[in-house]
């Protein structure tokens, strides 16, 4: 736990979408470390180094909650835009909401409330002016003082996530007892490997007492 | 345009009478509610269109404001004039790396439209995704305490087709609240700011489109709305002096003495105070309405 750090995030509601699930957004019933670690991302994040995540806990009762929205059903292909800039004009550049409109419904969570638990490690991209302190230092530094790169989410941006940094074990904030107990929550997502085409990979998620135990990267399922 | 360099939060405060603020097309479109506490809902890629909305009439021949996101009310008058080329050109000749090439794509994006520079977009580049952040994001809106949504019958005294003459009027129905105050978070990073271009002028413009957005959105479902109140809090540093969330407390919205029990019906039975002493050093606070 030498570069370890732990945070405490809550929102009032969060959407941690299934892969198999994304039209009509379903979430997961908990955070998944992919998005843990967007959220330490948002605070701290430099090239020289890797979050990883070792512990997810899970503080409140899981509930669902349905919301249905228009949504726009294409992207902006880049040749429209690369057209638009040797004409030197926007004229063609729009999209028009009503006509490309798909209605969605998204399946999320309510009432959340995590703490993660991570360390990192460096990248080859660090150099010898990287140090654990100084990266631990910084990212302490801002989770105390409420200092963020970005406003982190829990999932999708419209659902902002609140932190507070954990510093000892009295700080922890308590598991609601509706979570005691053994749950198995099905396999997870756990990360993107971005080094090897964007491939998804997963684990099977165990959440003992409200603690999911979260296996290196390395060790997760492609 | 050089890019602000304050981190920001905002707390909006609006209101609706006798209208459906966001309509759910899961209920038949009747105003979105929190099934856990009634409290009335308003999404927040529903108030992103009322900006986007404004901006366009504000800014509609100016260069550098065009709206990416449009709505086909608001095209009428759009982009009639030529418009004039900003300084980003391609240079087909040297052929750039895919990875600048998509760069300048998305900086073009940026440069000429506002919704892209403040919201960010997704467009489709293969090498360098073409993904924009936006430095501004919203949460969802609720409102303070639980609405209670009134079904409304009304006749028209005409009928669609001829066949149905005899039938002389026909009926329809509106869901309206009778009064709402909503709430809705905001924040704008400066970090990401600077890599989309928002300016202050944007920055201005964005505190008054939130302002005057209700101003031109009159609609027969919309009943009366308006913006009540801008709270703007300023971080003194880039990366923020001060959890948002601790921001955000300081700000309370409550029922005027002895009128708890009754239900709101306007404005003038809450009172909104912002308490700037328990604010935390290097953060100032002001009210933009």
């Amino acid at each position: 736990m030498a570069f370890g750090v732990r945070l405490h995030i809550w929102g009032e509601r969060a959407c941690f979408t299934r892969p198999e699930m994304k039209v009509e957004r379903v979430s997961y019933d908990v955070i998944t470390p992919s998005a843990a670690r967007g959220i330490l991302e948002a605070i701290h994040w430099k090239p020289a180094i890797r979050w990883c995540i070792d512990r997810i806990h899970v503080l409140k009762p899981i509930h669902f909650e349905s919301i249905r929205r228009n949504e726009v059903g294409h992207k902006l292909p880049a040749s429209t835009v690369t057209k638009a800039m040797k004409a030197g004009r926007v004229d063609d550049v729009h999209y028009f909401v009503d006509q490309g409109r798909q209605q969605r419904a998204a399946t999320i969570l309510r009432d959340v409330g995590y703490v993660i638990e991570a360390h990192f490690e460096f990248t080859p991209r660090a150099d010898n002016s990287d140090s654990p302190g100084k990266h631990l230092d910084i990212f302490n530094r801002r989770a105390r003082q409420g200092q963020c790169f970005h406003m982190p989410c829990l999932g999708t941006r419209e659902f902002p996530a609140a932190f507070e940094l954990v510093e000892s074990e009295a700080e922890m904030p308590v598991v609601d007892t509706q979570l005691h107990g053994e749950r198995d929550l099905g396999f997870m997502l756990h990360d993107i490997d971005f080094a090897s085409g964007k491939t998804p990979r997963f684990f099977r998620a165990r959440m003992v007492d409200g603690v999911i135990e979260v296996p290196p990267f390395a060790e997760a399922l492609a | 345009m050089t890019a602000i360099a304050n981190r920001y939060e905002f707390v909006l405060l609006f209101d609706v009478t006798n209208g459906n603020p966001n309509g759910d097309p899961d209920a038949g479109n009747l105003p979105r509610l929190d099934p856990e506490t009634n409290q009335g809902l308003v999404t927040d890629v529903c108030l992103k269109r009322k900006i986007r909305n404004y901006v366009a009439l504000e800014k509609e021949e100016d260069a550098g404001y065009a709206i990416y996101m449009q709505e086909k009310s608001v095209l009428n008058n759009q982009h009639k004039k030529a418009y004039e080329a900003l300084n980003i050109k391609p240079e087909p000749k040297k052929l750039p790396k895919d990875e600048a090439k998509a760069r300048g794509l998305t900086a073009w994006m940026c440069g000429n439209f506002f919704d892209v520079r403040t919201f960010g977009a997704v467009m489709t580049t293969e090498v360098n995704s073409g993904q924009v952040r936006g430095p501004v994001q919203m949460a969802f809106a609720s409102s303070i305490d639980p609405v209670v949504p009134m079904e409304v019958s009304i006749t028209r005294m005409a009928v669609t087709n001829e066949r149905d003459l005899e039938k002389e009027r026909t009926m329809g129905r509106k869901h309206i609240i009778p009064y709402g105050l909503y709430r809705v978070h905001g924040y704008v990073s400066a970090k990401l700011a600077e890599r989309t271009g928002f300016s202050e002028d944007d920055l201005e413009l964005l505190w008054r489109s939130l302002i005057n957005m209700f101003e031109h959105d009159r609609s027969a479902a919309r009943g009366e709305m308006s913006a009540r109140k801008l709270i703007v809090f300023k971080h003194d540093h880039p990366m923020g002096n001060a959890p948002a969330h601790r921001l955000f407390d300081s700000v309370q919205v409550e029922r005027v003495e002895g009128e708890a029990d009754t239900p709101a019906r306007h404005y003038s039975d809450y009172r909104v105070t912002v308490d700037a002493d328990m604010l935390p050093a290097g953060v100032s606070v002001e009210e933009r309405l």
